[in-house]
Order: structure tokens, then C-alpha cells, then sequence
């Protein structure tokens, strides 16, 4: 019986945990690799349900919905990375403020707190129609998109922009005596990191269909929760591996929140999990006199 | 190759703080000249390499590198001209990244990126022969991330990526300073074979009066932001410890200065 309800969990989590993942990938690129703790994320995935959602609900063809909300994204991160280089705001204060104002924008975009999408047809509406279980298809989808912007991803970290990128969150001044305008690779980073978020968001408004201008709150904590999973099971020493583990990370993880529902833990109650469970996962070494395991962040 | 034109830098201007770092230098440095600095704490030795750097903007003043007035240029848009080492070994390489991806980043040291591999397949070979010049086995780890290497490892990659592309003109930050004497003698040595093969005009900011007199053509030193010495040619060869500390013993109270 308790078997078979884990096996039941196993589609579900599939779908959700692909449909999260480039959330866990956004941040990878901002908290690992730009070594930037932004908060925007929060913010940014509600932008991309909400662009989506509106644009859709419009009549807009949902490809082209899910490119804007891309850019917008895209643009909200950009506008944190402007405030901490050129304005010289912390980073953390950035990223609120930023995600603040979202909420705000969010809520002009949608004209209201809510846009269901039962009634339109999304990106997902073809495969829904089928005629086979309706997760093997969106599964298969989100599958493919997940690891194609990963696999994007993984190159783009190999060209020279990419190792600029990766040596300003490694060592600023270093790649600064080398030549590289760091407040751009910033800003760029924390752009792609945020499209990428846009992205889940849209993704997620089409998935569970409807957006929410709430959708989402903790998504930074969920995010982090993610990648430590993922990164104790596959580790960090590349970017591949990085990106790899945020994906499976954000699969296991919809599988611990999907079994603890399932074993009576209460919807309310899962911010409160996931957030101790991340303080524990980046306490625990400190509790232990270990100095690895500690994130590395600048701007702060 | 570089001229400092009545450079002045205070920090902390105005408060109860303040500290007048660089007091009006005026340097000439010619191509292929090989000028060691040297100055006890707070004589400004530092604050001069971060204001050519640009890493420090100036109060007053003009800087000229290679003929162009650089004296506005951010720190990034000076990087074609200069190739600069840190006395921290971990600052002048990134730890995450391997060996070659470091040797890579320098290679383009000033050029635009774009969107081609980061490490240029062509350039491999070179990547390893300039490492086999190091002697010390990191020819064959060129996949291996930084954070392996020792200290004196990183100094010497640190050297090897500041020399790459052949800067105009090479500043050394105490580079030796932080690494145990065997590690900084060895080095130190390398430094100045690489200077001399490829000629390069160098600025080396030390705290070692031996190595301040055994290497290079020309000698300064600096006192609370002045230059107050200035030796060169037959004169600096003939340079002994005990002529210096004889000139200028109530100056330098440093006792590191003078091991």
C-alpha cells in the first residue's frame, strides 16, 4: 500500500520537478556561478505566469507568450544586476527591491490576482489531446526543454563570455586585471538567470493552469533546497555537473514534498519544511567545524 | 612606456582618517627598463601600482601608458597594457576553474569575447610548453582545477598568465612575499628570467631590500608618498645594503625592510 503510493507520486513529481528545474538552474547561475544571492527570483517567476497568462488569455499564440515572458525575465534580472553594479546597492537589498516591484507589476500585467487558463489553449493543450496517460507527453516535453537550456547552458560556460562569467563570481578582480567589464558580466548573468526562471514560471501557469500572482513566494528557498539535494547526490565540480544536479535535485525534491502530503504533512506547513530543511543542509557544516559546503557570495 | 605626471592620492579625504598615500611622483619609465620599488609599510608602494592599475582612481595627476593618457580609463580598459601579479597567490587566479581555462583567460587578456570556445584548441600546445617552463609537472594537470595547486604553484601560474600575451609593462605586488623563501627564491628567479627573455618593462614593489638591489636596472624608494631615492644603471649595480641602510636607516624603521 505505502509502495504503491510512493509509485503513484513517481509521475507527478516527474512533471513538477522538470517543470520547476530551470528555476534550480536560474539560481545555479546566480548563487554558484556569479557567487550572487538574488532574490529576485520570487519575483521573476510570478513575471513569467503572469506575461504568459495574460498574453495567452489574450489570444496571443502560447509560443510567443512564453518568449516575452522569457524577456521579461530577462529584464527583471538585468534591472537587479543595475542596481547593485552602477547604483551600488547590496545585493540581497537589490533583489527585494526588485522583487517587490514585481509584485506590483505582476499584478498591472494580470489586471488582477488570477488568470485561470482551463478555458485556453497553451503550449501543453496539444499534448494533453493525445489520447495517451497525460503525463508521458508533458513529461516528454518539459524533458526535452529542461535539458536543451541545460545542455545550452553547459556551452554557453565554455565560451570565452562564459569563463568571464564564471571568473567574476570566482575571483572579481582577477578577470577585471585581465580585461573583463565584471558590472556587465553581472548584469548579464543575473539576466539569463531570471529568463530562465521567467521561463518555469510561464512553464508552471501552463502546467497547473492557471497564474497566481502568490505562485511565487518561497521559490528562492524551494530553488536552494533543489540544488543542495541535487548537489549532494551528483556534486559541483563542473558546470555540467552543477546544472545536472539543480534538475535532479528539483525532481527529488517535488518527490519529498509530494511523499510528506501524502504521509500527512499539511500544505500549509511545506515552506516551514523546505526552509529547514535548507537551513540544515547549510548550517549543518558549520555545526560541524567545516568550512565547505558554506555558499561563497560576493556584494553582500 | 609609462610616465606618472604629479600623481596625488589621499584616502579618506576630509575625515579624521585621512591619509595622504601618494604625495606628487613624477616616474619615467622607459621600454624594457626593470624598476624595483621599495618603501617601508604605508609609504604608499601599493597605492602606486593600484593607481597605474586603475583599481585606485587618482586625485591629481596624469598617467600615461605607452604614449595614450589612461588617466580616466577604468581598471578593465588598462588591461591590454598591463599584466599585473598580487602578493596573495589565491587573487590572481580563479579556483574553480582548471589550468588551462586560466592560461585561456589570460591569452585574450584586453580582447573582445565572444562566443568561441573559451579554450582554443590551436592554443594547447603553447598552454603546455609555457607550463613545462615552470618545472614543476603542471604541463600534464592542464584539466585540473586551480584550487589543487599550492601556493607557489598558483604564484607561478599567476606569472605565467601575467606574461602570456606580453604586456607593456608588468607590475609585481610583493609577489613573493606570501610564499615560504625556497618557493619565493625560485620564484622570484623565474620572474626575472621571464623579464629579460621577453624584455619586458616591469615595475616591482618589494619589501626585500636584497631582492630591491639584486634585481632590475633602477631603484626607487618611497617615504610617507614621496620618492626619496632614485639609483640607476652602473650606480644601482654598485648598490650595497649597508649604503642604503647607512642613507636612510632613521626612514626605515621597518625591520623586514632591512632582513
Amino acid at each position: 500500500m505505502i509502495l504503491y503510493g510512493l509509485w503513484r507520486t513517481v509521475p507527478i513529481s516527474l512533471e513538477q520537478g522538470l517543470a520547476y528545474a530551470l528555476v534550480a538552474v536560474g539560481i545555479v547561475i546566480s548563487f554558484r556561478i556569479l557567487a550572487f544571492p538574488d532574490l529576485t527570483v520570487d519575483g521573476s517567476f510570478a513575471l513569467g505566469g503572469a506575461v504568459l497568462a495574460r498574453l495567452i488569455s489574450d489570444g496571443v499564440p502560447p509560443i510567443y507568450g512564453i518568449l516575452l515572458a522569457v524577456l521579461c525575465g530577462f529584464l527583471a534580472g538585468c534591472c537587479t544586476g543595475y542596481l547593485n553594479t552602477r547604483l551600488k546597492i547590496n545585493s540581497l537589498l537589490a533583489g527585494i527591491l526588485i522583487m517587490t516591484i514585481l509584485y506590483s507589476v505582476n499584478l498591472r500585467i494580470m489586471g488582477r490576482s488570477n488568470i485561470q487558463l482551463l478555458t485556453v489553449d497553451t503550449i501543453l493543450t496539444p499534448l494533453e489531446n493525445m489520447h495517451v496517460s497525460r503525463f508521458i507527453p508533458i513529461i516528454a516535453f518539459f524533458f526535452l526543454v529542461t535539458f536543451v537550456i541545460k545542455f545550452l547552458t553547459d556551452m554557453f560556460f565554455r565560451t570565452q563570455i562564459g569563463f568571464a562569467m564564471r571568473a567574476t563570481g570566482d575571483n572579481e578582480q582577477m578577470i577585471r586585471t585581465l580585461g573583463v567589464n565584471t558590472d556587465h558580466m553581472t548584469v548579464l548573468g543575473l539576466g539569463i538567470s531570471n529568463a530562465f526562471v521567467a521561463l518555469s514560471g510561464a512553464l508552471v501557469a501552463q502546467d497547473q493552469g492557471f497564474s497566481d500572482i502568490g505562485m511565487g513566494i518561497g521559490m528562492i528557498v524551494a530553488g536552494l533546497a533543489a540544488i543542495i539535494i541535487g548537489e549532494t547526490l551528483i556534486g559541483k565540480r563542473s558546470v555540467q555537473q552543477m546544472t545536472l544536479a539543480a534538475i535532479v535535485g528539483s525532481i527529488i525534491y517535488k518527490f519529498i514534498i509530494s511523499l510528506g502530503l501524502r504521509l500527512g504533512l499539511a500544505p500549509t506547513d511545506l515552506k516551514l519544511a523546505t526552509g529547514v530543511m535548507v537551513i540544515l543542509a547549510l548550517g549543518f557544516p558549520a555545526l560541524k567545524k567545516k568550512k565547505e559546503g558554506k555558499l561563497h557570495l560576493r556584494g553582500v | 612606456m609609462i610616465k606618472l605626471e604629479g600623481i596625488r592620492k589621499t584616502f579618506k579625504a576630509g575625515t579624521v582618517d585621512e591619509k595622504m598615500a601618494i604625495d606628487g611622483i613624477d616616474l619615467h619609465v622607459s621600454e624594457g627598463d626593470f624598476v624595483t620599488v621599495i618603501g617601508s609599510n604605508g609609504a604608499g608602494k601599493s597605492t602606486l601600482l593600484n593607481l597605474i592599475s586603475g583599481t585606485v582612481e587618482l586625485d591629481a595627476g596624469e598617467i600615461y601608458l605607452d604614449g595614450n593618457q589612461v588617466t580616466r580609463l577604468p581598471e578593465y580598459k588598462r588591461a591590454k597594457y598591463l599584466g599585473r601579479i598580487f602578493q596573495d597567490p589565491l587573487l590572481g587566479t580563479a579556483a574553480a576553474m582548471t589550468i588551462e581555462e586560466n592560461l585561456a583567460m589570460a591569452d585574450l587578456r584586453g580582447q573582445v569575447r565572444g562566443l568561441r570556445w573559451g579554450v582554443a584548441k590551436a592554443r594547447r600546445d603553447y598552454y603546455r610548453d609555457r607550463l613545462k617552463m615552470l618545472d614543476l609537472g603542471l604541463d600534464i594537470r592542464l584539466r585540473e582545477s586551480v584550487s589543487l595547486l599550492s601556493g607557489g604553484q598558483r604564484q607561478s601560474l599567476t606569472l605565467l598568465m601575467a606574461t602570456l600575451s606580453l604586456p607593456k609593462l608588468l607590475l609585481l605586488d610583493e609577489h613573493t612575499a606570501a610564499l615560504d623563501p625556497k618557493t619565493a627564491q625560485c620564484v622570484m628567479e623565474l620572474t626575472d628570467k621571464i623579464i629579460s627573455e621577453n624584455n619586458l618593462t616591469t615595475i616591482m614593489v618589494t619589501h626585500n631590500m636584497n631582492q630591491a638591489i639584486r634585481y632590475g636596472n633602477s631603484m626607487i624608494m618611497l617615504h610617507e608618498g614621496k620618492i626619496i631615492y632614485k639609483v640607476e644603471g652602473d650606480a644601482k649595480r654598485a648598490l650595497t645594503v649597508e649604503e642604503v641602510v647607512r642613507k636612510f636607516g632613521a626612514d626605515l624603521k621597518d625591520e623586514t625592510l632591512l632582513s
